[in-house]
């Protein structure tokens, strides 16, 4: 790395998570307005967009979130990089609280040190400014390096990196494809030198033969840079390729996390189960799956206790009323009163299959 | 930067650009994009717009070197001749000078008269447009960016502003300010008076169009980005924001120099605008209007038909550059 930014990084790697997401809730007000409110009588709601949700992405690791659409994933993305403020709950960084940032140098500091990817590469780039501008903004922002020789240098060597010659620089976004667009969003990302990325959905809105292109330059990076990733998809094969741990989100909520290969292997809650069996493998025919059926619940009106009750082929009374709490089974934190109880045995997840297809 | 990896991995990538962007920057300059642009063959292929386009283009050329084109100067009182009084059109009056479009009753060429006067007219609507336009594309950003209640502040002014017509707004305001002013410097005030007052009467267009578009453009992953990175607010709105909105700004401000033009013929033709002694179009057919049932017709007919041309060629500019602007018209 001849990286001239390289020196400001720590060289002592800190023992603690880079990032620690500690009981983070985000209650959106979707009341009606003031005025539709006070005369037909209606009462104000929340929406509850994430919903006391905890996790450690420990330095150089890749955490990934799946859920379906609507659970609350890109939330809490935005939530992380300080688009949205939480409700309840704290986001450590490094061993500070982001909320406690107040003053404007540690501010600038932390969002030098975390970047976002965004799931368009078509709206995510400004169409008026060139690539170079584009990919010079964070170090302008923040003074990293002075106008002239050694910024072109800086530009020039990140286009270099995410595959673009130099020339490229002079050109606008709409002279790219998705996918090119999408490296040139890294390159930004990178300008800065961060140490933590949230990526939101980067592939979700790319070819297949382009999505491993990315995915495989992210990993090269992250290799090369050290970079700490949070890695949002709802693409069960992408985020196998890429993760060292695992969240799965629903409706809100993290019904289970842990290492990835835990929860490939031996899932445990209902939900990821489902999901998991959904993802069609060539040498699993003939498998008893467990299908997935029925649909999210609105989040204006979720379903009391657990969520996911009533699409869960183990609910039972307390599932429908109490919300569960986490608990450790097999290495993996999970929110399951079935998981909890030890209701689920090889035999009662063979009798679901059956009963099921 | 020890990116072999990466770099054998895309090279096949990187080779294809290169071929794309040589094809394309080949050899044209910047003046062949702009030939070889859709607004051009767009332009190019409308007879009107180039119609209405040169004789905008000799307005303004009329307005910059009047007096250079002008054959008299008719605001100097000394080169007058008073006996020259109510020529008709192409005559030669009694001191032997020749008058295309006659004169007035001070013997003033009404030629010379029309091109000092849309010098006048242009140089108001102009700062007027300006005025109004940096004032509107602000407040619209900032109602637009900030939404909550500077959002309606702003936007329930600017309804309520609406609901009047613009020229009793500008006759209002200009009404307000002479009263304000001392009598001594009203003269020379009056026309940026009358620039204020225009512009204050035009604001709201440009408000309600920024801010439709920066809430739509606000949302969009570029600007959330670069809230990311840490960028400020008034950058954001001034450098990410600003660029995409000044399409439909353009457009409002071409079609708003002719509204322009004519509220400051209205107003000076109710006598409220520049003064007669520096005249603009609108003046010169209020002079001219007192003479037209004695048979004086030239004297505020000329002037008439040089403001309905620049303000008809302007709008049809506007109006073309609206439709050439907006692709679902295409």
């Amino acid at each position: 790395m001849t990286d001239v930014l390289q020196d400001k990084r720590p060289s002592v790697q800190p023992s603690g998570p880079l990032v620690s997401v500690q009981g983070m809730s985000k209650y959106f007000d979707v009341s009606p307005p003031f005025l539709t409110r006070v005369l037909q009588g209606r009462p104000r709601r929340a929406l509850r967009a994430v919903d006391d949700v905890s996790f450690d992405i420990p330095h150089g690791s890749t955490f990934s979130l799946v859920g379906e659409s609507g659970c609350g994933k890109s939330t809490v993305a935005r939530l992380l990089v300080g688009l949205y403020q939480p409700t309840q709950g704290e986001i450590y960084f490094d061993g500070s609280a982001v909320s406690q940032l107040k003053t404007r140098r540690h501010l600038a500091d932390f969002q030098r040190r975390i970047q976002i990817i965004f799931q368009d590469p078509y709206a995510s780039l400004n169409p008026r400014w060139r690539v170079r501008d584009i990919i010079a903004e964070p170090v302008r922002t923040h003074r990293l390096l002075p106008e002239g020789a050694a910024l072109r240098k800086r530009v020039a060597e990140l286009l270099d990196h995410v595959g673009f010659s130099n020339k490229d620089g002079e050109k606008y976004p709409h002279e790219f494809s998705g996918g090119q667009r999408q490296r040139i969003s890294i390159a930004r990302a990178l300008a800065g030198d961060p140490e933590f990325l949230v990526c939101d959905e980067p592939t979700s809105a790319l070819d297949v033969s382009v999505q491993a292109q990315i995915l495989n330059l992210m990993k090269d990076l992250q290799k090369e840079l050290g970079l700490t990733y949070l890695f949002i998809s709802h693409d069960l094969a992408v985020v196998s390729h890429i993760s060292d741990y695992l969240g799965v989100m629903y409706l809100g909520r993290l019904v289970e996390s842990g290492t990835a290969s835990d929860i490939f292997n031996d899932p445990q809650h209902p939900y990821t189960r489902m999901l998991l069996d959904a993802i069609p493998d060539l040498e699993m025919s003939g498998r008893k799956r467990i299908p997935v059926a029925g649909e999210v619940p609105s989040p204006m009106a979720p379903p009391a206790g657990c969520h996911f009750h009533p699409r869960c082929p183990f609910a039972d009374a307390r599932c429908r009323e109490e919300i569960p709490g986490i608990t450790e089974s097999k290495n993996v934190r999970v929110r399951c009163h079935a998981v909890e109880e030890g209701r689920l045995t090889p035999e009662v997840l063979a009798e679901a299959a059956a009963a099921r297809t | 930067m020890g990116a072999s990896q990466s770099n054998s991995q895309q090279g096949p990538l990187n080779s294809r650009q290169g071929q794309a962007g040589a094809s394309e920057e080949a050899p044209h300059g910047r003046l062949h994009r702009i030939f070889d642009s859709d607004i051009w063959h767009s332009f190019s292929h409308s007879p009107i717009t180039v119609l209405s386009a040169i004789i905008t283009l000799l307005f303004f050329l009329a307005a910059i070197f009047a007096p250079l084109i002008a054959p008299y100067t008719p605001f100097q009182a000394g080169s007058l001749h008073l006996m020259d009084g109510f020529t008709p059109p192409f005559e030669q009056g009694m001191s032997g000078n020749f008058y295309v479009f006659g004169t007035d009753d001070q013997g003033r060429d009404v030629f010379s008269a029309i091109i000092y006067g849309a010098r006048i007219s242009l140089l108001v609507g102009f700062c007027a447009v300006l005025f109004a336009m940096v004032l509107g594309v602000t407040l619209g950003l900032i109602a637009g960016y900030r939404g909550g209640w500077v959002d309606t502040v702003i936007m329930r002014i600017a309804d309520v502003q609406l609901s009047f017509p613009a020229i009793l707004v500008a006759l209002l305001i200009f009404g307000l300010a002479k009263a304000m002013i001392p009598r001594d410097y009203q003269e020379n005030m009056a026309i940026y008076v009358l620039i204020i007052s225009i512009g204050l009467s035009d604001w709201v267009q440009y408000a309600r169009t920024v801010r439709g578009t920066t809430m739509v453009e606000k949302n969009r992953e570029y600007v959330q980005a670069a809230r990311v990175i840490g960028v400020r607010p008034a950058v954001i709105l001034f450098r990410h924001v600003l660029p995409n909105v000044m399409g439909s700004v353009l457009v409002i401000a071409t079609i708003g120099l002719a509204l322009a033009i004519i509220a400051e013929a209205t107003l000076s033709f109710l006598g409220v605008g520049v003064p007669p002694t520096t005249p603009s179009l609108g003046t010169l057919i209020r002079i001219g209007n007192d003479f037209l049932f004695s048979g004086e017709w030239w004297i505020t007919i000329f002037p008439g038909i040089a403001l309905i041309m620049l303000a008809l060629s302007v709008n049809l500019l506007g109006d073309w550059l609206r439709d050439a602007l907006n692709p679902k018209l295409r």
